[in-house]
């Protein structure tokens, strides 16, 4: 093995899903590492020795566990129950009294028994149909490598433990990993495995500090006290940096605490332009937790509210009462800002229902959005009534997805008519001038925007499935993912086209792609004539802050330069060198690296299926 | 003394592991026996393993089967966990 001190620096690559740069002493958390030993035991005599230790190891195993339930934090309490079920399993006949019984029959030692034991039940679990059921084979392992480290001597890796301030390295952190954390010591988190939206990532960001995921073996590289740099920004973590890599860093790391709290006090602040242009920045949102980020980042609304995850959490439809509830708050929280509801945007392979779902070849071109909705008028009137009696609560609208053409618009209308009736006769009070939008996302649409604005009151366009479609590319083939190009000629002239078509129709129209929150994208866009982008919220201040030394004069004649290049690699060249001239900061400090982060992360949320 | 009775699971989640576990917490507390049979395949329910590997979702119908001094109370009470949906509200 290499010595520490002369190894040599190792940049890797992941995904920065917390913000922020530090440096400090890797903290390896491995729970899957316990070395043990297999023994037989000829002597008989031994046997009963074997088996009391195996009974010790429980014991001591079943009061950590215990010990851990009472020190949990109060604001992960609700996962006290995962402990509690631990507790049971380390109880368990099949665990037990299985391994007892083949150190007895097999004269095996403990550790074996127990990993045999261990090996019966994955292949029972394995075989259970329900995958909530089966993953939780999980737990079992979580107990038996508790027992197993408490068997061979071996300390439980107690992250509460931690004695000086370092930095978590870990395959994945799970909620009860959570629970030990002595927050106080961690400066932050690097996982081989995640995306955006795992645990880590939401954890790192509520404690406000760094984190990168998805460095694939991350553990296996980094040992224990291994000198490391992170940067939450970029995703980049140097392993063994030497004295050029940390100077590199430290300064780097100062510039993004001055620039993180000159954007930050800025942030609540209008974005207007350096010429006067008012620009609405807005966010997009999944979860209800989240709306207190975007208010925290100064977003004037959310421009996206996803609607899935109510229908996604468990195995029945949500009741209208459920998504009423969740939509009151949301427009409550956010009155007198307003706040897009976009209607379902599922496949009906996801949707427990009625409808018979054959299993779909190609998913994106299938039965999902407005057309599974359209098939199914109740699914979508129970989600309509929900949104029409949230919209007395705040400024909400409402807006259809993957609208290929007039009559899903008519049909989608007709049921939001019935919608209205209803509550009318049940006398339910409900914003009757609501407005009504439609995501352009497929070509169609486009091509169709100026018959489609004559009925609607606004238009979202939707970038990240607009150039799958437009540009027929499946981003989960890895053949042609490098085809997912927002700087494509084509897409650039739809954008444009879509926004001189809902401008001259006297409609609204915003942008809420990964595009909209892409500092190089963002003079194209302003210089397009979009006023209203939404995006991811962590994206807002730093967008804003752009926008303030953008002038419209200047977008649009940048605009029109790239107008006159016909390939996406130009494009993008020339985006480049102009974001670095505009804001030379963004590019000194790997803010415009990150736009390669985003369409990797995005394909990523495609491959777990996510919408 | 044998109580047998069936139910039918009614929460969303069906009989995961939480709710399990509640029906192995109650157990604990009676000298009786509970096993819990599906398909024809009858499983201990002292064992928060074994009632998870029966598989039971929304909808399934399971019968217990409680052996022992004290277990008419003991079907007593894990009628009302049944009914109540494990204090899962739906």
């Amino acid at each position: 093995m290499t010595d520490n001190h002369i190894a040599a620096p190792k940049q890797l690559q992941g995904i920065g899903v917390s913000p922020g740069i530090i440096i400090g002493k890797a903290h390896l958390v491995d729970r899957s590492r316990v070395k043990i030993k297999y023994q037989y035991i000829i002597d008989d005599k031994k046997l009963g020795k074997e088996v009391e230790r195996f009974k010790e190891a429980l014991l001591i195993t079943e009061e950590q566990i215990a010990t851990l339930k009472s020190k949990m934090p109060d604001h992960v309490k609700e996962h006290a129950f995962i402990l509690d079920s631990h507790l049971m399993i380390l109880k368990d006949t099949m665990l037990t009294d299985a391994t007892v019984q083949k150190i007895t029959d097999e004269k095996i030692n403990a550790e074996w028994a127990l990993k045999k034991s261990l090996q019966e039940i994955r292949q029972i679990f394995k075989q259970i149909d329900d995958e909530y059921i089966s993953s939780r084979i999980n737990d079992v392992e979580n107990v038996v490598e508790r027992v197993l480290r408490n068997l061979s001597g071996e300390e439980q890796p107690h992250l509460s433990e931690i004695r000086e301030r370092v930095i978590i390295v870990a395959h994945d952190l799970s909620p009860a990993d959570t629970t030990e954390l002595n927050i106080g010591r961690v400066m932050g988190f690097i996982t081989d495995v995640g995306g955006r939206t795992s645990h880590t990532g939401i954890l790192a960001h509520a404690l406000q500090i760094p984190a990168v995921v998805a460095l694939e073996s991350i553990t296996d590289m980094v040992k224990d006290r291994d000198l490391l740099i992170v940067d939450g920004n970029t995703g980049e973590v140097v392993i063994h940096p030497d004295d050029s890599d940390i100077i590199h860093y430290q300064d780097r790391q100062l510039q993004h605490e001055e620039y993180q709290s000159i954007i930050a006090k800025t942030g609540h602040l209008p974005a207007t332009t350096a010429d006067g242009h008012r620009i609405f920045i807005q966010a997009n949102m999944e979860f209800l937790e989240e709306v207190a980020a975007v208010k925290d980042h100064g977003g004037d609304g959310i421009g996206l509210y996803r609607t899935e995850f109510l229908y996604l959490r468990s195995k029945e439809l949500p009741s209208e009462e459920d998504l009423f509830e969740d939509y009151r708050q949301v427009a409550e929280i956010l009155a007198p800002n307003p706040v897009t509801i976009r209607s379902l945007d599922l496949g009906g392979d996801k949707v427990p229902s009625t409808l018979e779902m054959s299993k779909e070849i190609n998913p994106a071109l299938g039965l999902r959005a407005i057309r599974f909705c359209l098939k199914e008028p109740e699914i979508l009137k129970t989600q309509l009534r929900a949104i029409l009696r949230a919209s007395i609560y705040g400024q909400v609208h409402l807006m259809f997805p993957m609208v290929s053409g007039l009559q899903e618009i008519l049909e989608a209308k007709e049921i939001l008519a019935q919608a209205k009736d209803e509550l009318d006769l049940e006398k339910i009070d409900y914003n009757h001038d609501i407005k009504v939008g439609i995501m352009i996302e497929v070509p169609s649409a486009v091509i169709m925007a100026e018959i489609l604005a004559r009925y609607v009151d606004f238009f979202s366009i939707g970038t990240n499935d607009l150039i799958q479609y437009a540009l027929a590319i499946d981003r989960d083939n890895e053949h042609v993912a490098y085809l997912f190009q927002p700087f494509h000629p084509a897409i650039l002239r739809m954008i444009q086209s879509v926004v001189s078509t809902a401008k001259n129709a006297g409609i609204g129209v915003s942008l809420c792609g990964e595009m909209a929150g892409d500092p190089l994208c963002l003079p194209f866009l302003l210089g397009l004539g979009l006023e209203e982008l939404s995006m991811n919220a962590r994206a807002i201040p730093l967008i804003k802050n752009f926008i303030r030394s953008i002038t419209i004069e200047e977008a649009r004649a940048d605009f029109e330069n790239v107008m006159k290049l016909n390939t996406a690699r130009d494009i993008r060249a020339y985006a480049l060198e102009q974001a670095k001239r505009l804001a030379p900061e963004l590019g000194e400090k790997g803010y415009l690296q990150n736009h390669v982060q985003e369409s990797h992360t995005q394909m990523e949320r495609k491959k777990a299926g996510r919408p | 003394m044998e109580q047998v009775k069936k139910f039918r699971i009614q929460n969303e989640l069906g009989l995961h592991a939480r709710a399990a576990g509640k029906i192995v917490e109650l157990g604990n507390q009676y000298n009786s026996k509970l096993f819990l049979k599906k398909d024809g395949l009858e499983v201990d329910g002292s064992s928060i393993l074994s009632i998870l590997t029966l598989s039971c979702p929304i909808g399934t119908e399971i019968q217990a089967r409680i052996e022992g001094v004290d277990s008419e109370d003991f079907m007593e009470e894990l009628s009302e966990l049944f009914e109540q949906r494990f204090g899962e509200g739906k």
